[in-house]
Formats: structure tokens, C-alpha cells, sequence
């Protein structure tokens, strides 16, 4: 079997007494796309924020590309990672966020650019190049030169994805990303994932309140219920054939109100 | 006769050359109190308590004393300890110094207003946390706080003339020697009283166009919509 891209060991995350992960197991194969659903509170948001290191873990590892990303090697033991050591591993993994957080005092291009060229110490013009790129792929390519307060909400955001793939990660994280947009731009946005899972080997892993982009896109569905995959398993069996009561009860709260 | 001008035109070199002193230490403490200011701020924020806990603590501490007291610190009880510095020197760094802690406050509240998902942006596209200030947060956070910031800097130039305590010879200083000479107070005092709201006058002008200058092109270059 090949290494998995992203391997959760174990990991229990706590605020204070509340437990929010319960010693989650989750292995997602390279190129694997994973939708993460169910209701809020169950701690879907956290896997992803763990992964992108946005909040310490309590309790387990979580490995990326078969490298501990919280931890690190220290006299042949896994010791707590410390700013360092992440700096140097945080870079496989990119993260797009629910209100899209674009630096807004820097036009789409220099919000591509500004990783690339500090991070990844391209030159000026390479970071340029590769951020038109990027920029064009999402379908952006004529508004470089703008500002984040002048693109709308799914514009903003396709240039967010665009920034995120300037370095190159293998494994991307979609935190909800078009719950803060309009209805009638959410399709955008979404079409920029499909064309990104379909010419780009990238492993993807989104919570997603979408469940008809869920089903057509991921290979993998989780269910998170209280801290813990309840069910998981290929779109087919999550959204046609639940085996769990509480996936049942929430697939129909959530397409009844859809 | 109750106002001289003849006897205003004669003091007024004196006046002129003392007020480039003044000038020169609002700026000097002014620029010093931006930087101080803004490494306390960063300082003070730090999530490591050993620097952060010291940092308020120090900041407590200076904006709890009196400048004055502080200026004779730095000029009179510094000596003792063998670091013996020029009155203007002393001085420059003792306004420095107390406005630099009250500018940190107002860098602390542009600095914490700044969004949690600015950071978290940065942390995802491994910004070092030297570029993540440099380029994504105090860009953002300075230009809402430049008219409080301009505020203390007003607030300077107007204690400049505690310097005339340790003998600078700044506008104060100068006016009461010429008014001990020729027993003459009410030109040398008003003249600096007049002197002193013409500066903040023009202070408080300059410090709204830096205001909108960097709104337009530091914050908000696109123009809110």
C-alpha cells in the first residue's frame, strides 16, 4: 500500500474540558478527494484546522506525505513541533477559508505573489508569472490589477484558491468555502475545485455544506457527529443507503431545507 | 508702553534659533516614540510571557510616572551609574520614552483590531512572522491609528518645555533668559505662547493629509465599495 498523503493518528483536540476530536483516525490517499459533513459543533472544521496548524492538537500525530506535521523527531522521539520545524513542513499543505481572508491592501496579483516570493524566494518576475497563471486558470486573468473590495464575493474567492495554489501544496483544504457567498456564486467557485481535481493531482479535503457537489466531486464522504466519524464511505453508499440513524436524520434535515 | 515691538523684533533671532531646538526634539522624541511605540506594541503581544508580561509592565510603569521625573532621571541619576549625556540628549530620549509607552497603547488597538483570518492567512501560507508584520499586518494596522498617533505627537511638542528644567535651550528656556535680562516677560512669552499653536496648528493639518495618504494608498488602495 502507498504511504497515505494525510494520516490522522489518534488526534484528540480539547478546549478546556470540552472534547472537540475524539481520537480521530483518518487516512486519505494521495489524489483522494474527502468530503467532510455534518452538523456544526461536530469538529469538522477543526480537522482542517489541525492540518493547516492553525490550532494545536492534544493527544495523537498527524503525519503529512509520511512526515509527523505536529510533531517532530528529537533524539529518536516524536517531541511537539516546534516554530521551526513547522515552517519547513507547513508548505505541503494550503487552505482556503470561509470569508476568504485576501490581504486587502494588495491587488489579486500581489496576494498571489506575496508567499511565492517570501516563502518560496522566487524571483519577482517568476512569482509574477506563476500567479498570472493561476490567476487565469481561475478565470481572473483581467483583473489582476485589482483590489479585493472591488471583486465580488466569489471572485474574492477564486482568487484565494488561486493564492493558495501559488505554493504548490500537495494537499488542499477547503474550510466552507462558499457558505459566506451569495447563492448565484457559489456555482463559480465550485467549478474552479471541479477543474482543479480534474487537471491537477491534488489531494483535497473540503467541509462542505454542498451535498450535491459533495456527492459528484468527492471519492470519500465523512460524517462527523460529536467529535467522531460516525459513517463514512463512497458518496453512493453515504447519501443513498446510510447505515448510522444520525446520518439518516441529518441528510434529510439537510436536503429538506436545501 | 504695555507691548514693545521694537523689543520683539530684537529678541525674535533669539526666538527663531530656539525654536529650531524645540522642532528639533519633537522630532527626534517623536520618531523615537513611533519606533519605541511600535516595538512595545509587538512586544507586548507576544504570546511568550516572559516578554510580553515585562513589556506591560514597563509601559505601566512610564506612563504612570511624570515626564518630568523621568527627565530628571535620565539627566541627574543616570551620571551616578557612569551613563553621562548631554541635556538635549537626556531629554530627546526621556519624551521619547513616556510617549513611546502611551504610543504603544494606540499601536496595541490598530494591531489587535487587524482580523483573525489576516493571520491565519499568513500562518497557511507560511509567512514568517517578520514578513507577516512587515507586509500584511502593519500596512493594515497603522493608518487607522495615525490620528491618535498624530495626537501624541501634538502632546509632545507642547511638553518640550519641561526641557527648559534640565537647561536645553529650547523656546521656554530662551524666553525666560531674555526676559531676566531685560526684565521684559510678556513679548518672549507670548511670542512662544503664539509660536506653540501656530506649530500645532499646522501639525494637526499635516498629520490629516498623512492620514488620507495612507488610507489611499496603504489600506484601502482599491477604494471601498
Amino acid at each position: 500500500m502507498t504511504t497515505p498523503m494525510v494520516k490522522f493518528d489518534n488526534v484528540t483536540k480539547r478546549y478546556g474540558s470540552l472534547t472537540v476530536l475524539d481520537s480521530l483516525n483518518l487516512e486519505i490517499a494521495p489524489n483522494e478527494k474527502v468530503a467532510i459533513i455534518g452538523p456544526s459543533g461536530s469538529g469538522k472544521t477543526t480537522v482542517l484546522r489541525m492540518l493547516m496548524t492553525l490550532e494545536r492538537i492534544n493527544e495523537g500525530v498527524i503525519y503529512v506525505d509520511g512526515e509527523p506535521m505536529t510533531h517532530m523527531q528529537k533524539n529518536g522521539k516524536l517531541v511537539p513541533a516546534d516554530e521551526r520545524y513547522l515552517r519547513r513542513v507547513r508548505g505541503n499543505v494550503g487552505m482556503v477559508f470561509q470569508h476568504f481572508n485576501l490581504f486587502p491592501h494588495m491587488s489579486a496579483l500581489k496576494n498571489c505573489m506575496e508567499a511565492p516570493l517570501h516563502v518560496l524566494g522566487l524571483s519577482r518576475k517568476a512569482a509574477a508569472e506563476r500567479a498570472t497563471e493561476l490567476l487565469d486558470m481561475v478565470g481572473l486573468g483581467d483583473k489582476r490589477d485589482q483590489y479585493p473590495s472591488q471583486l465580488s464575493g466569489g471572485q474574492q474567492q477564486r482568487v484565494a484558491i488561486a493564492r493558495a495554489l501559488a505554493m504548490r501544496p500537495k494537499v488542499m483544504l477547503f474550510d466552507e468555502v462558499t457558505s459566506a457567498l451569495d447563492p448565484e456564486l457559489v456555482g463559480e467557485v465550485l467549478n474552479v475545485i471541479r477543474k482543479l481535481g480534474t487537471e491537477h493531482s491534488l489531494t483535497m479535503l473540503m467541509v462542505t455544506h454542498q451535498m450535491g457537489f459533495a456527492r459528484e466531486f468527492a471519492d470519500r464522504v465523512c460524517f462527523f457527529y460529536g467529535g467522531r466519524i460516525a459513517e463514512s464511505g463512497k458518496p453512493d453508499e453515504i447519501f443513498n443507503d446510510p447505515k448510522e440513524e444520525r446520518t439518516r436524520q441529518f441528510l434529510s434535515a439537510v436536503l429538506e431545507a436545501s | 508702553m504695555f507691548w514693545d515691538w521694537s523689543y520683539v523684533w530684537e529678541i525674535m533671532p533669539a526666538l527663531l534659533r530656539a525654536s529650531l531646538v524645540t522642532i528639533q526634539a519633537t522630532v527626534l522624541g517623536f520618531i523615537l516614540a513611533a519606533v519605541l511605540g511600535l516595538v512595545l506594541a509587538i512586544m507586548r503581544m507576544s504570546k511568550t510571557n516572559w516578554i510580553s508580561i515585562p513589556t506591560a509592565g514597563f509601559v505601566e510603569f512610564i506612563r504612570s510616572t511624570p515626564v518630568l521625573i523621568q527627565i530628571f532621571f535620565i539627566y541627574f541619576v543616570f551620571p551616578e551609574f557612569g551613563v553621562v549625556l548631554p541635556a538635549m540628549v537626556a531629554g530627546v530620549i526621556a519624551l521619547g520614552l513616556h510617549y513611546g509607552s502611551y504610543c504603544s497603547e494606540v499601536y496595541r488597538a490598530g494591531l489587535e483590531n487587524i482580523p483573525s483570518g489576516q493571520w491565519e492567512a499568513s500562518i497557511a501560507l507560511n509567512l514568517s512572522p517578520y514578513i507577516t508584520f512587515r507586509d500584511i499586518i502593519i500596512p493594515q494596522a497603522i493608518p487607522p491609528v495615525v490620528p491618535a498617533l498624530g495626537n501624541y505627537l501634538v502632546a509632545l511638542f507642547k511638553e518640550t518645555p519641561l526641557l527648559s528644567a534640565i537647561a536645553v535651550l529650547e523656546l521656554m528656556q530662551t524666553a525666560k533668559i531674555l526676559g531676566s535680562e531685560s526684565f521684559r516677560y510678556v513679548e518672549p512669552i507670548t511670542i512662544v505662547g503664539a509660536f506653540f499653536l501656530v506649530m500645532s496648528l499646522v501639525a494637526a493639518a499635516l498629520i490629516r493629509r498623512v492620514e488620507a495618504y495612507l488610507n489611499r494608498t496603504l489600506r484601502n488602495p482599491g477604494g471601498a465599495r
